[in-house]
């Protein structure tokens, strides 16, 4: 819907380093709002550590980090989180001996006179999760230990709703998940995006990238080997990027791809 | 906004707003929660069942007047202790000094008014600060520098010990005849005062919770049915009024003297119980709490300052059983070496555990304390009654923490296998 105006977050010629071991090389890397962009490559192409960069976790030793157009200095997670980047981790940080309101308002519960406002949190929680049309949760005030996987992925997805995030990242949210409960996760992202949200999809899943994504960022051996429409590539070119770095014309020079070895 | 509302309706958990559910409804699923594992104080309720039959066929003093006000004055230490301990236990920490944390303030606090003269009140504040600064000092040992609370409190058990032996003296007491602390224990509100408090306790309860029941309904909020609520203001209606009926007749066993009303300790208690359980579930301090006892790390990526809150639950802990040092002083009328010692914090632990406060963390209310503080004040009080040697009253009491803690672990892993937490 907003595809058209300029990215929400872009990385620009970003470097890392842990003591000699160079993990991202000169990596670009744009979030546009309303898109799904899917960060693929293989085990240790430096996906995990891109994120951490994204979110503030792991510093970045040279390079620029933008939001809505802006320079930003990111210090630490509150930085990011104050900017509306939410990250939905793989385990899931949910407490499991309370319920869905009390989840995704921890930690910022809305209070009325001192006291927990329990309604007005009650009501917003329906809001996010109808917002999404999510229909499996029965209860918005069930335990979330009582919840299946993919339930549990709902919640951590609606909370970033809640609370108005302009970029969601979700590291592998169906890793663990069967076919329905995928298909649902999966579902909730493309919602996501459609809300205005920049997505980002980190996932090891071909057939859920190339089904969900609008743009496909491959990094192989810390570099950014393409960064192509979803609509223009085959399950094979992708595959080909991911573990080659190179596929026709597209991805790294010979040279270059070799090099990074 | 019109697209929204109509999600809303189609949401599955629109039946949230509906009042389709039934009193039978509720029950029934009350009784799946029992049966996946998740008992709450059930078997505590049970246990003051049996334990009144038991104890009430076997000796014909156990159900009378004066036992019961005995037992509520036994019973008032041992729950105010458990309620502290409440806090620490839901973060699955467990604090082993705290009965002796008691007995060192409740020292310090009989000390000031024996050596220093200081009027009751001040004493009492001063016993609660030494108690908040016992908690102080572990939470930091256990929250900043991560040493593990078992280690810490368990050297805090042996330490202040000896604080109060070098406070006291070896083998010595300190008498407690202050008579307003005294009086905690051994007077009574007049009986017009008793049924006052009691009617005001069963009112303002009943009129809080069908107010809340009325604006969740009218907000179309997640609510239980009506017959729930009626069916819980029932129960404190007729335990509240039930107490105060027995506490209002003549106990004396000398007929020239009456003595009846409610122990002062009694409603000291319930206001307790009533303050706890509102920070545990209306305040975010509560909810944090409860959040970190379940999931630290999902704690700290929301924010909450995970060893903050430690810190705090262990100086509430402490304080806690500072109060619970002075009742129990003021119940035995001294304090001595080994006041809060020995079984103390075994009776405390125990009540929490039986309960319904799980051992795990994450899992526990205020309630709990008072309920197993009941059962367990029943066990030492009826086994006493009976004349028995007290090595069985240990092991009794060892016996039924055990079954409690068997109980916890066994609902806990129910739990997880019916994903009912």
């Amino acid at each position: 819907m907003t595809a058209t105006n300029g990215p929400i977050l872009e990385l620009r010629g970003v470097n890392k380093s842990f003591g000699v071991v160079h993990v991202l090389h000169d990596v670009d890397f744009q979030i546009y709002p309303g898109e799904v962009t899917a960060l693929v490559g293989d085990n240790g192409a430096g996906k995990s550590t891109l994120v951490k960069a994204i979110a503030g976790i792991y510093p970045i030793d040279t390079g620029t980090y933008l939001f809505e157009g802006k320079p930003v200095t990111v210090r630490d997670p509150n930085d990011v989180a104050a900017l509306g980047i939410e990250i939905v981790y793989q385990d899931l940080a949910l407490c499991d001996n309370l319920d869905i309101v009390q989840n995704m308002f921890l930690g910022r519960e809305l209070k009325r006179r001192g006291v927990l406002d329990e309604a007005s949190m009650e009501s917003m929680a329906r809001e996010a999760l109808a917002s999404l049309s999510v229909r499996t949760v029965k209860s918005v005030r069930q335990m979330v230990s009582s919840l299946s996987g993919g339930q549990r992925q709902t919640v951590a997805i609606a909370k970033s709703v809640l609370w108005n995030s302009k970029v969601v990242l979700l590291d592998e949210p169906t890793a663990a998940l069967g076919v329905a409960q995928t298909r649902q996760v999966i579902d909730l992202v493309r919602r996501l995006a459609d809300q205005g949200v920049g997505v980002v999809l980190i996932s090891h899943n071909m057939v859920d990238v190339l089904e969900v994504a609008d743009r496909i960022c491959a990094l192989y051996l810390g570099r950014v080997a393409a960064e192509v429409k979803a609509s223009e590539v085959t399950h094979s070119q992708v595959v080909e990027l991911i573990t080659a770095g190179r596929s026709g014309s597209l991805g790294l020079a010979p040279a270059e791809a070799a090099q990074s070895m | 906004m019109t697209t929204l509302n109509t999600k809303l309706a189609d949401a599955e958990f629109a039946a949230d707003s509906s009042s389709d559910e039934t009193f039978l409804d509720a029950v029934r699923s009350y009784a799946r929660r029992v049966r996946g594992g998740d008992m709450g104080s059930l078997p505590a309720i049970l246990g003051v069942i049996v334990l009144f039959a038991v104890f009430g066929l076997a000796n014909d003093r156990f159900i009378s007047a004066l036992n019961l006000a005995n037992l509520v004055t036994q019973a008032g230490s041992i729950c105010v202790l458990a309620m502290g301990l409440v806090f620490v236990l839901l973060l699955g920490d467990i604090d082993l000094s705290a009965g002796v944390a008691g007995g060192v303030s409740a020292c310090a606090m009989a000390l000031t008014i024996v050596n220093l003269s200081w009027p009751w009140w001040a004493a009492v504040l001063g016993g609660v600060v030494c108690g908040a600064l016992i908690g102080l000092a572990i939470g930091v040992l256990c929250a900043k520098l991560g040493i593990p609370s078992f280690v810490v409190t368990l050297a805090f058990f042996l330490g202040l010990q000896g604080v109060t032996l070098k406070l006291i003296g070896e083998g010595g007491s300190v008498r407690v005849d202050n008579p307003v602390i005294r009086g905690i224990t051994i007077d009574n509100l007049s009986v017009t005062a008793g049924w006052a408090f009691a009617v005001l306790i069963v009112v303002g309860f009943a009129g809080l919770e069908l107010f809340r029941h009325r604006s969740k309904v009218a907000a179309g909020l997640h609510h239980a049915p009506i017959g729930v609520v009626a069916a819980r203001i029932g129960a404190v209606a007729a335990v509240t009024l039930g107490v105060t009926y027995m506490l209002s007749l003549n106990r004396s066993v000398n007929s020239n003297i009456e003595i009846r009303g409610i122990p002062y300790v009694l409603p000291l208690v319930g206001l307790l119980l009533i303050t706890l359980t509102f920070v545990l579930n209306r305040t975010q301090y509560g909810r944090h709490i409860y959040a970190v006892g379940g999931n630290p790390e999902a704690a700290r990526r929301a924010g909450i300052h995970v060893d903050r809150i430690r810190l705090s639950a262990f100086v509430v802990c402490s304080s806690l059983a500072a109060l619970s040092g002075i009742i129990a002083a003021s119940y035995g009328g001294k304090v001595s070496a080994s006041s809060g010692a020995g079984n103390v914090l075994l009776y405390a632990v125990g009540a929490a555990v039986i309960g319904g406060t799980s051992l795990f963390g994450g899992k526990g209310r205020a309630l709990d304390a008072v309920v197993g503080g009941v059962v367990v004040a029943m066990i030492a009080n009826g086994l006493g009654l009976l004349n028995q040697a007290s090595y069985i009253n240990f092991l009794v009491t060892g016996g039924v923490l055990l079954l409690a803690a068997s109980v916890d672990a066994i609902s806990r892993r129910r739990r997880s296998a019916t994903g009912l937490g």
